[in-house]
């Protein structure tokens, strides 16, 4: 494909290695070519590099197929899931999956890229909803905006939340940012 | 989940209350100095040959990537200063710094150089400076830059044997210059003041008067704050057979490169005969924005890009 067509998240094999385009950033002189700086994140080993192209250059996109897996568990730092179709279990390393690690329920359904019958990565939906297990109790009278206080999710990840948040309440969470997004439904 | 439109528009309302203070500001200036505010066509049936510049075209004619050769031909009709806010189309520009349309102020004023232009436009930026509230030092991102003149100055020859180790006046390799100035020469300037980048090598001329010299350079100068691009400017090249042999290159390059086939703009090659000495300076109003709104994309000081539009 042509360099322009490079998004983020595109994924990329670069001299043999399999990569994803974490960020591209366009940027031209005036009067000059058109350069692409690409972050890319090495999904074999989670380094991050940065390379620059000229407009016009191509590179090879991967090939990837997805399928429907579930989430098992995690121990050390592999995640486990397993293919719903063939019950084959795959494991997934941590600093692959970045930020998707705080979002994952023993048994949710997740989207699993393959290259070939290797996992590659998963697939998150945008927002995820997640019940608040332990929160701060506020002083202050309630206030709508400022994420001010600590909550932990039943994932075990803590997220900055406005001061209604009570335990029990169902929240929803933006997965690309990791950030609160708004209250679903409260808990009694 | 993307941002909600009457989110994002309340979001933008400190900015977008700025960006007017500035065209304002913009405005005094040049009223100040007796210069003329015009507005000329942003449809036409031919503009300026850029072998890197991807115009839209609308029917057979094409939509302006600047204004630059109308205010010309108007500067060849004895107007001599003249400003003008314009709506230009680059396609394909899509960036944190580019947008397709954006928002161009250009001035040309007769009987100055490329130098004379960068004196105007540090006067200009000060005073919106002064205007907004500031003294000498503006903050971008996190970095306190001192605007207080001059700026600093340094020839595209200098920088490129400082900082790329070779020389683009010496040696034309545009390619290499292109790829080099992002990744060697922008970050290499002092990021706590301005810089004025002069003197390019004469296949980088562009509309530019050449300067004698052996060899000789481009009189051509590129204003640079908070690695911001923010300005490019000329003493004009008012040599029609020149000109007109610099365009006819152009559109070969252009037929070889995209295989698009631009019309010669007649016009304004005639008026180019009638120029007088004159100076004059593109500046890319939203970037400008964004310096004074500390805004980290162009996103941030447009209602509506090609995104949201």
């Amino acid at each position: 494909m042509e360099i322009s067509g490079v998004h983020r998240n595109t994924k990329l094999i670069i001299d043999g290695a399999l990569y994803n385009v974490e960020e591209s950033e366009f940027t031209k002189p005036g009067k000059g070519r058109s350069v692409y700086r690409l972050r890319l994140k090495n999904l074999r080993d989670g380094r991050v590099i940065d390379r620059t192209y000229r407009s016009g250059e191509d590179v090879e996109e991967a090939r990837l197929d997805t399928q429907s897996e579930q989430f098992l568990y995690h121990e050390n730092d592999q995640y486990f899931f397993m293919d719903i179709k063939t019950y084959d279990q795959h494991a997934v390393p941590e600093e692959i999956l970045g930020i998707k690690k705080n979002f994952l329920k023993e048994g949710m359904e997740v989207v699993m890229l393959m290259m070939g019958d290797e996992p590659i990565d998963v697939q998150l939906p945008i927002t995820i909803d997640l019940k608040v297990i332990e929160t701060e109790v506020s002083t202050k009278t309630a206030t709508i905006t400022p994420q001010n206080k600590a909550s932990v999710l039943e994932t075990g990840y803590k997220v900055g939340t406005p001061s209604f948040i009570k335990v029990g309440d169902i929240i929803k969470i933006d997965t690309r940012t990791g950030n609160y997004l708004e209250r679903v439904s409260t808990g009694k | 989940m993307a941002e909600d439109e009457q989110a994002r528009l309340a979001r933008l309302r400190p900015n977008l209350e700025r960006r007017a203070l500035i065209y304002e500001s913009i405005r005094a200036f040049f009223k100040e100095r007796n210069f003329l505010e015009v507005e000329t066509p942003i449809r036409a049936p031919a503009i300026a040959p850029e072998p890197f510049i991807v115009p839209f075209q609308s029917e057979d004619w094409y939509l302006a990537a600047s204004p630059e050769l109308h205010m010309k031909r108007l500067l060849a009709a004895g107007y001599e200063k003249l400003f003008q806010f314009s709506h230009c189309f680059r396609k394909g520009e899509r960036g944190r710094w580019h947008n397709p349309e954006f928002i161009m102020l250009e001035w040309y004023r007769a009987n100055a150089d490329y130098l004379g232009i960068i004196q105007d436009t540090e006067q200009l930026i000060a005073s919106i400076a002064r205007k907004l509230g500031h003294k000498d030092t503006i903050k971008y991102q996190g970095q306190k830059i001192d605007i207080s003149l001059p700026w600093p100055r340094i020839t595209v020859r200098d920088a490129y044997i400082e900082y790329a180790s070779w020389d683009p006046v010496a040696t034309n390799d545009p390619t290499r210059f292109d790829v080099d100035f992002i990744d060697k020469i922008l970050p290499a300037f002092s990021p706590d003041r301005p810089t004025v980048l002069l003197d390019y090598p004469t296949p980088q001329a562009s509309l530019a008067r050449l300067k004698p010299g052996n060899p000789p350079v481009a009189e051509r100068a590129e204003v640079f704050i908070g690695g911001l691009e923010l300005a490019n400017g000329y003493s004009e090249l008012i040599d029609a057979r020149e000109q007109a042999s610099r365009f006819r290159e152009a559109v070969e390059e252009i037929r070889r490169e995209r295989g698009q086939d631009m019309p010669l703009p007649d016009s304004f090659l005639k008026a180019v005969a009638r120029l007088p000495e004159c100076g004059g300076i593109a500046l890319g109003i939203d970037r400008l924005v964004m310096l004074f709104c500390d805004a980290a994309s162009i996103d941030d000081v447009m209602p509506f890009t090609a995104d949201t539009a």
